[in-house]
């Protein structure tokens, strides 16, 4: 049997499709006049190597029982996730532009009732890794052969609940899992060192008893390396640490925190398009 | 003459024999516990299916992502807790992870009510009906013995979406025989007695209870319905509003705090379709306490003397 899949790009391919959901971040959220874009520009590089190259995903067959399932429990970061999606082909992209509108099934946080390929509905923080071990014990229990990612902030690393699923996760022997931590220094009121310091995180993960490896979020020969390397790790749960800057893309965005919850204004928004512009070329 | 009191398992027990019965046939069906499956009596179906049974460890949140999880895998989850652990401990999770996304998970809480006993307030669950009713896509459902609650399993695993069911620790009266049983459906309230004069919907230990107490009316000339109002969400629209109209009075039992839970959604039926007097047997808005379970019915006057006392309140003020 075939197994369907879209099209794995090449490193160069990935970055200019990463500069492309960038520029739908912005787009989405300046016409929403309101969103996430720190967060979700942070998790561009990842996402799109996911989407792109490392998960086996069918936009046809959304519902094939064996493809890879992404769960994004940053929820904020929808814009990401649904650009990624729409340049799948799950949807049309022309659809972008009516995030968070009255209708749109493009909520402001996702609401997987109304996306095809959208896995989970997240939004309260700290959720995304249960739902995931759920998914992969799913796997294990029906013999199936497929990958479940979790991608969580750095911020969620707070919740009680998170820590819960670490220890379950170990003690169940959860496999063909990948949680992806994106890294980006910072959650909505300060930098997260300064709100709940979760230092020194690896070993922690590591103390739980996962493979833990740290990467760089934004460096897309290490992101891919390090998705395809964890494919040929199983019997423990994996763990990825992705160094990431918030923001990451647009220089008056990154590590400015303002944009963390806050759109960019028309003109931000578009001073911003003519900096991705320019690194498209 | 007085009704015998002819007690049947605990509707725990009746839901842990019925659960690993159920294993046997559907192969869907996965359950979790949180440290507490002795007490639950998910031990059963872990014991016949290990492969099939999580014990998360006291972790509930944790526990209903991952019912979460197995259910978007089209699994069929049972988690298991007390109920005050079950509701309180996960709501945001029971909200976000399975409410929002209408999601196929059964989350099963033990230990309902104040009937429990010693243990006390902490672990007494007076606010799961309104917690579990408050949720969207959820139905909610509180059997009242060993018969409905082995019946009504079956039909909770052939219900698709969120649901909520209350068990009980202590033994609980039979209010069916088992041999002449009727058909239980969810969403379907069952006269157990039927009466001219007023309606008493019930569920849990209170259905018996109430039979007890149209016994004593009976003596004196007052016939009253007695339904066993197993689901609370969806309510019983038809059989509320027909039982109103027929008999214009209507009392109502739950061994849950007043607000939120049974009496609050017949009321809202009865005010929409047909405004009637109604008394409500219902914790009045406080928590309880240790004692022994008929000690604390008493205590909290959920027995059949207190619900016949509501029942002529209201026959004084029927129209």
């Amino acid at each position: 049997m075939s197994t369907p899949k879209t099209s794995s790009l090449s490193i160069a391919e990935l970055k200019k499709c990463a500069n492309e959901i960038r520029k739908d971040v912005i787009r989405m959220t300046a016409a929403a006049g309101s969103g996430h874009p720190g967060g979700s520009l942070s998790a561009a590089d990842i996402v799109t190597a996911l989407y792109f190259r490392a998960m086996r995903h069918d936009p046809k067959n959304p519902s094939w029982p064996d493809r890879d399932r992404f769960i994004l429990s940053k929820g904020h970061a929808s814009p990401v996730l649904y650009s990624a999606l729409a340049r799948s082909g799950y949807f049309p992209t022309e659809r972008l532009i009516t995030f968070r509108k009255l209708g749109s099934p493009l909520q402001g946080h996702p609401d997987m009732r109304r996306i095809p390929g959208l896995e989970a509905s997240t939004g309260s923080l700290g959720q995304g890794l249960s739902i995931g071990l759920g998914v992969a014990l799913g796997r294990r229990l029906a013999s199936r052969d497929y990958w479940t990612y979790v991608m969580m902030s750095d911020g969620e690393m707070n919740e009680g609940q998170t820590w819960e699923a670490a220890a379950f996760a170990h003690h169940h022997k959860v496999d063909h899992l990948v949680l992806i931590v994106d890294y980006n220094k910072f959650q909505l009121s300060d930098a997260t060192h300064k709100i709940c310091d979760m230092e020194p995180l690896a070993d922690k993960w590591k103390s739980f008893n996962w493979h833990v490896e740290e990467m760089d979020g934004h460096n897309m020969e290490d992101v891919a390396r390090h998705l395809e390397a964890a494919k040929k790790i199983s019997g423990k749960p994996i763990v990825l640490i992705a160094h990431t800057i918030k923001g990451k893309g647009v220089s008056f965005m990154e590590n400015n925190n303002h944009f963390h919850g806050v759109a960019p204004t028309e003109e931000e928004a578009k001073k911003a398009l003519q900096e991705l512009e320019g690194k498209a070329l | 003459m007085s009704r015998e009191r002819k007690m049947g398992m605990a509707t725990r027990d009746a839901y842990g024999k019925a659960l690993a019965e159920l294993g046997k046939t559907n192969p869907n069906v996965i359950v979790l516990d949180a440290d507490l499956a002795k007490s639950t009596k998910s031990e059963a179906f872990g014991k016949a299916f290990p492969n099939r049974f999580f014990d998360c460890g006291i972790q509930e949140a944790n526990m209903a992502g991952v019912a979460a999880g197995l259910a978007m895998s089209g699994f069929i989850p049972f988690m298991n807790s007390f109920a005050c652990f079950l509701m309180c401990k996960t709501y945001d999770q029971l909200r976000m992870s399975v409410a929002f996304p209408e999601l196929n998970v059964k989350a099963v809480g033990s230990h309902g009510g104040i009937s429990i006993g010693e243990d006390g307030a902490s672990q007494q669950s007076i606010e799961d009906f309104s917690l579990a009713a408050s949720l969207p896509n959820f139905t909610v459902l509180s059997a009242c013995d060993e018969v409905s609650t082995a019946a009504l399993v079956p039909k909770i695993a052939e219900h698709k979406g969120p649901l909520f069911m209350r068990t009980g620790r202590p033994k609980a009266p039979l209010v069916y025989d088992a041999k002449n049983a009727p058909k239980f459906e969810i969403g379907k309230g069952n006269i157990v007695r039927e009466g001219r004069d007023l309606s008493i919907f019930a569920n849990g230990l209170l259905v018996f209870e109430a039979l007890v107490a149209a016994d004593n009316l009976s003596q004196k000339g007052i016939e009253a319905s007695v339904i066993d109002i197993h689901t609370i969400k969806p309510i019983d629209r038809e059989l509320v509003i027909a039982q109103a109209k027929k008999t214009k009075a209507v009392v109502s039992c739950e061994e849950h705090q007043i607000y939120g839970g049974l009496g609050s959604i017949i009321s809202k039926v009865l005010s929409e379709e047909c405004p009637t007097p109604i008394e409500f047997v219902a914790i009045q808005d406080t928590y309880a306490e240790s004692g022994t379970p008929d000690e604390l019915m008493e205590a909290y006057k959920l027995t059949a003397p207190h619900i016949q006392k509501a029942c002529e309140k209201v026959l004084s003020r029927k129209r």
